[in-house]
């Protein structure tokens, strides 16, 4: 009679198997885009369309999260300040937590929900409603008309919301602290060009489209892969948000561990 | 001429076809019965390559179509319209673009005028009016959709029509007129075609040729006499349950 209990050597067996046959069928859509790039006249004004839509539909909640997280960076450093530092050293701080850090991992996430969660969900309903399956029947290609415009509007964009966001947040934090402390315009600003490097606008941008490339691939793969009607969907658009998140925590430890080292 | 021989495929522990053999020959229209979940759309996407047997051989043309090339299978779905179950538009774009969409020659479907043209007159031949153009998945009836999905299907003039279940969930007046149109369109373009269904008083109706797919194998193929006349209680039983065959006498 089979045993019922756990067997840890079958789970990771599973798990394994599992992950390869992720890796698999992620290499064979990653070749599938690579042969769709030919038929440009098909994707490019997809990908323009695609964009706005991203750009557009994302742009308020990018700002709200930008000035909120410019404000508070202004005001905890304020909390934490210590007087024997030059005030200027503040331009420098917030500058460079939002650049460097905050602007791209705060926005790549929000939009990991909001994109990943929407290209999943599109993908993963087209799927189980048999669109893929319609596309495939016309001899038209699902990679070129459906995931090489999500996957470079995302990998696009990213980059141009994150440098919105810079800058909205930078603004949010040089008037947040100058609510908290005696910091006047020119040492704020002083301060973000001393020690400012055009890498670190560079670095920020290099994070961002990364980002928008593990989002775009990721939640398309997903949803392309969705089984089992509209739960099938839900765990589609949940695994999309839950991936792309940990991929970008994981890219962004990558990145920092090799850009700025 | 569609071959199939000895298809086998499974999902899973479920052998969902267990060695089929099927042939459609060119001009015809078949249909294939069976009871819900026997196998029958599973073998449909077989033939424009939508899905892979296990093992077997499924020709279309004579060409081995699990061992084509993407770009060889894509040139023959060209010449295979497919008619979903359920449309399977696409939502997001109207009833022209849906249309459109079956314009499988680029050249074609670029030309602004052809295109036009031919959406419109696709529409004609599914009894839809240009009013509907404008019009998304999701303002049209079941009906509706499904003759859209049948306009898409024959805007590219393929040779070959593959219909799945194209009267189910709908009423017996739209039923008709969609078993009509299967017929129509078999007379006007002279498409082969193949129709999965589990309506057997729309089968008798419109087909050449039946087929009943059953326990995972075809169990009797022939003509409508020769399936009003079979003492395969498995055939009995199924046309017994719709309809008395003997109503549908030449």
């Amino acid at each position: 009679m089979e045993s019922t209990g756990f067997h840890p050597f079958r789970f990771v067996g599973r798990l394994v198997l599992e992950g390869l046959a992720h890796l698999g069928r992620i290499s064979l859509m990653a070749a599938e885009l690579f042969r769709g790039l030919a038929e440009w006249r098909i994707w490019v004004p997809r990908t323009v369309t695609e964009a706005a839509n991203v750009g557009v539909g994302s742009l308020f909640i990018v700002l709200l999260i930008a000035a909120f997280a410019g404000a508070v960076t202004a005001f905890q450093a304020g909390y934490q300040w210590q007087t024997s530092l030059p005030v200027y050293v503040l331009g420098t701080l917030i500058v460079n937590t939002i650049v460097l850090e905050l602007g791209p991992v705060l926005i790549g996430l929000v939009l990991a929900g909001r994109i990943g969660a929407r290209y999943a969900a599109e993908l993963g309903t087209m799927r189980v409603t048999e669109q893929i399956d319609a596309l495939e029947s016309l001899g038209r290609s699902p990679a070129s008309h459906l995931i090489i415009p999500r996957v470079l509007a995302s990998t696009l964009m990213l980059p141009v919301l994150v440098v919105i966001a810079d800058v909205v947040a930078v603004a949010a934090g040089w008037i947040g602290v100058k609510q908290v402390l005696p910091v006047t315009d020119w040492d704020f600003a002083y301060g973000a060009k001393y020690f400012w490097r055009s890498f670190d606008a560079w670095y920020s941008l290099i994070k961002a489209t990364a980002f928008g490339w593990a989002i775009g691939l990721i939640s398309c793969y997903m949803g392309f892969n969705t089984q089992q009607g509209a739960e099938g969907v839900g765990k589609s658009a949940t695994a999309a948000v839950v991936t792309s998140s940990v991929i970008i925590l994981l890219l962004n430890t990558l990145l920092a561990k090799i850009l700025l080292h | 001429m569609i071959e199939l021989r000895g298809v086998r495929k499974r999902f899973g522990e479920q052998v969902v076809l267990g060695g089929v053999n099927f042939d459609v020959r060119e001009g015809e229209t078949v249909a294939l019965l069976g009871p819900s979940g026997s196998g029958k759309s599973v073998l449909l996407k077989h033939i424009n390559g939508l899905l892979h047997p296990d093992a077997g051989s499924v020709k279309v043309d004579g060409l081995e179509v699990p061992l084509l090339r993407r770009d060889e299978l894509a040139e023959l779905r060209t010449r295979i319209g497919y008619v979903f179950q359920n449309g399977a538009l696409f939502d997001s774009m109207d009833v022209f673009e849906n249309v459109r969409l079956g314009l499988v020659d680029e050249t074609k479907y670029r030309d602004e005028e052809y295109a036009e043209a031919r959406v419109l007159e696709c529409l004609r031949l599914v009894n839809l009016t240009p009013e509907t153009l404008k019009k998304y998945p999701a303002q049209l009836s079941g009906g509706m959709r499904k003759r859209v999905g049948i306009a898409r299907a024959i805007a590219g003039a393929p040779k070959y029509l593959l219909y799945d279940e194209p009267t189910s969930g709908l009423d017996p007046v739209n039923a008709d007129i969609i078993d009509g149109l299967v017929k129509h369109l078999e007379e006007e373009l002279g498409v082969t075609s193949v129709m999965v269904t589990h309506d057997v008083r729309g089968a008798f109706r419109v087909a050449d040729r039946l087929a009943l797919l059953y326990d995972a194998t075809i169990v009797l193929e022939g003509t409508p006499e020769e399936f009003r006349e079979s003492t395969d209680e498995r055939v009995k039983s199924f046309l017994e349950r719709d309809f008395d065959p003997t109503s549908f006498a030449a």
